[in-house]
């Protein structure tokens, strides 16, 4: 069977798993989103607690996703659990990052102003401050969605939701008719979808972030 | 346009500084030392004093960006110093250096602020915005929409100054608000911030470390010294003229004499007539009016009365039945908030001596010439030295009561007599 037929003959099965990657990192991303810029905004002002939030949230980066879910599956079981909650701490990092850094790159000035003014110090942070930094913070969920995209697909191991799972029969019936086109459509529809998310991205950066500060 | 009621504005309200102190922590001496300061009620009242004598840190102490460590602040009638700094802040205007805008914001949103957030009702907020950008000079159709970065250095000083003035605060506090534009857009800033204050009578108190800014729109100014300690709090007349001490002349600088001419306005002296005429008018009558009148020249006025051209009457001959060649285009002139040393200079370098002064929409008002200014700086010297020797007069006397008082062992301290001019 060449690749197309495959593709053709499983389509249902494929869109399925597509549409559940998809939805996976989207969702993950949002809470990743939600979680990192409020670690941020509770951590950018002071020196050592944001320092201490870039860092802890590197070092989850550096464990092995494979591990990380395998850590998991004893303390939440299989399936959607250990998926969500892995993919939501590896988004955690560029958020964090890039909301701090946006956050404490806002011109001092303007923070001067903002008060000088009379805004709350909620208005500044949602009026003002936030509104600037998100150029980089929506850079940094851009690099993220692109991780997770990856990542997701090693959730199949848990029995999580996603193209992994396609990838994972493929190289569990190695030698067999369908093997490669297994792992072929499971790695082209991540690549895929990684380049509409970040179409997306573009739509939402050109939505969202104000025309006075657009580069 | 509709009138609106809101229209009316709040005039100052007085500011009291007692024994205000601030020590930064980890400093070992206070950036700002116990000052005590009166401003009145639509005063405009100048800071100035070298780089690090704290006044910004005294500044901010007024709206309580700086928290003082001791002393009281109050405004109006009011102890402010520990009311809520949030609520203070929005009754006070507040225009920084850079103008502070936000870029992610319109023009419209920024000035809108303020109102905003005290909760005015949408149509009043919108109707202000557009009175406030007209106010400051801008057209509001043209620059309501656009964002920081799509104007000039003084245009966003400009919209600065009208996001601070927007919810009509009696106080407004402005900290080196010019500094970072070109000379040449500082005294056109200078001039309308001037020409608002006018019509406003807020109470005003600016920073800058420019003396001659701080004379020019200056009621009185105090020249600070290290930790804000005050070296003279007066008249700019009376510190040109009676700096009380070396630290105070040295910031007075050179060229007093000349610098007098920054204190009379334009307006303060009388403008001669010149002949006119409207663009629109028919060009026979133009022409008519200047072959047989006493006159050899025109100011032609264009379809808002603003100078135009020069038109004499040899240009008639290359006219030829249109004035778009004939005369010259007039280079400069003058508003009346203009000081006469702005005038002086526009007199000086136009070729006839004369520079046409304009009113707030740049409408023809009249004319200044070199002997306009002439007899004015002579009578106003005149005054000058009247005012010396009367105040001579005054401390002689005094010296001399005092001195027979001595004689009589009977000196005590109340032959001190107050006074503007009465220094320790
Ligand atoms: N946040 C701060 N912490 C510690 N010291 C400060 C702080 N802000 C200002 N200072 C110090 O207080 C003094 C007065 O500062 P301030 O900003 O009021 O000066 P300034 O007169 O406005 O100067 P400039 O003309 O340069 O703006 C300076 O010596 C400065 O170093
Ligand atoms: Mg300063």
């Amino acid at each position: 069977m060449s690749f197309w037929e495959y593709v053709g003959t499983r389509h249902a099965q494929l869109l399925t798993d597509t549409y559940q990657h998809a939805s996976a990192v989207f969702q993950c991303m949002v809470l990743a989103t939600l979680l990192g810029v409020f670690i941020a905004v509770m951590t950018y002002r002071s020196e050592w607690a944001g320092n201490l939030a870039t860092t802890s949230t590197a070092t989850i980066l550096t464990i092995p996703s494979l591990a990380l879910i395998g850590l998991l599956i004893p303390i939440v079981g299989l399936g959607v659990p250990p998926t969500v909650i892995a993919l939501t701490l590896y988004g955690l990092l560029p958020v964090v990052r890039n909301a701090i850094v946006g956050l404490r790159g806002v011109d001092p000035d303007l923070v001067d102003a903002a008060n000088g003014i009379g805004m709350s110090r909620a208005a500044r942070l949602f009026r003002v401050e936030l509104p600037l930094a998100w150029p980089p913070i929506l850079t940094g969920i851009r690099v993220a969605t692109q991780m997770l995209m990856g990542i997701a697909a090693i959730a199949a191991f848990a029995s999580g939701p996603g193209l992994g799972n396609e990838i994972f029969r493929g190289i569990a019936s190695l030698g067999s008719a369908n093997s490669l086109n297994q792992v072929l459509s499971g790695t082209l529809g991540i690549a895929v979808l990684a380049l509409l998310f970040d179409a997306a991205y573009v739509l939402i950066g050109r939505l969202t972030i104000s025309r006075g500060i657009r580069a | 346009m509709p009138e609106t009621p809101e229209t009316t504005s709040t005039s100052g309200a007085s500011i009291r500084l007692e024994n205000l102190t601030k020590l930064y922590p980890g400093n070992q001496a206070p950036a700002v030392d116990n000052v005590n300061m009166e401003i009145k009620a639509g005063e405009t009242v100048i800071l100035v004093g070298p780089s690090g004598c704290g006044k910004s840190t005294t500044l901010k102490m007024i709206n309580r960006l700086i928290e003082p460590s001791s002393g009281r602040i109050r405004i109006g009638d009011e102890d402010v110093t520990d009311m809520d700094p949030v609520k203070l802040r929005r009754t006070i205007g507040y225009a920084i250096q850079a103008s502070g805008l936000f870029p992610h914001m319109t023009v419209a949103q920024n000035i809108a602020l303020v109102p905003k957030m005290l909760g005015w009702r949408a149509t009043r907020v919108k109707n202000r915005v557009e009175e406030m950008l007209d106010l400051v000079g801008l057209d509001p159709a043209e620059f309501h929409g656009r964002y920081p970065r799509q104007l000039s250095g003084g245009q966003q000083q400009r919209v600065g100054v009208a996001r601070a003035l927007a919810a009509d605060p009696p106080v407004l506090l402005m900290d080196e608000p010019f500094g970072a534009v070109d000379p040449i857009t500082r005294d056109h800033l200078q001039d309308e911030l001037i020409r608002l204050q006018h019509e406003l009578h807020k109470t005003i108190c600016f920073v800058t470390h420019d003396f001659d800014e701080a004379i020019k729109i200056g009621d009185r100014i105090a020249v600070l010294r290290e930790r804000s300690h005050i070296a003279q709090f007066d008249t700019p007349e009376a510190i040109l003229t009676n700096p009380s001490d070396d630290f105070v002349s040295g910031f007075v600088g050179a060229g007093a004499a000349l610098k007098r001419l920054n204190l009379t306005r334009v307006r303060d002296v009388a403008v001669v007539d010149f002949p006119t005429a409207s663009i629109d008018d028919p060009l026979e009558s133009i022409f008519e009016r200047l072959r047989s009148g006493p006159h050899n020249e025109l100011l032609l006025l264009d379809h808002n009365r603003r100078p135009y051209k020069w038109l004499r009457r040899g240009d008639l001959a290359r006219a030829k039945g249109s004035l778009a060649r004939a005369g010259t285009l007039v280079a400069d002139t003058v508003t009346r908030d203009a000081t006469l040393r702005d005038a002086l200079e526009a007199v000086l370098t136009d070729n006839a001596g004369r520079v046409a002064v304009t009113g707030r929409r740049g409408e023809y008002l009249g004319m200044v010439d070199m002997e306009t200014l002439m007899n004015n700086v002579q009578e106003l010297l005149e005054a000058d030295r009247l005012e010396a020797i009367e105040q001579q007069h005054r401390l002689h006397e005094q010296r001399a009561r005092q001195t027979q008082l001595a004689q009589e062992g009977l000196d005590d301290a109340s032959g001190t007599e107050g006074g503007r001019g009465s220094r320790a």
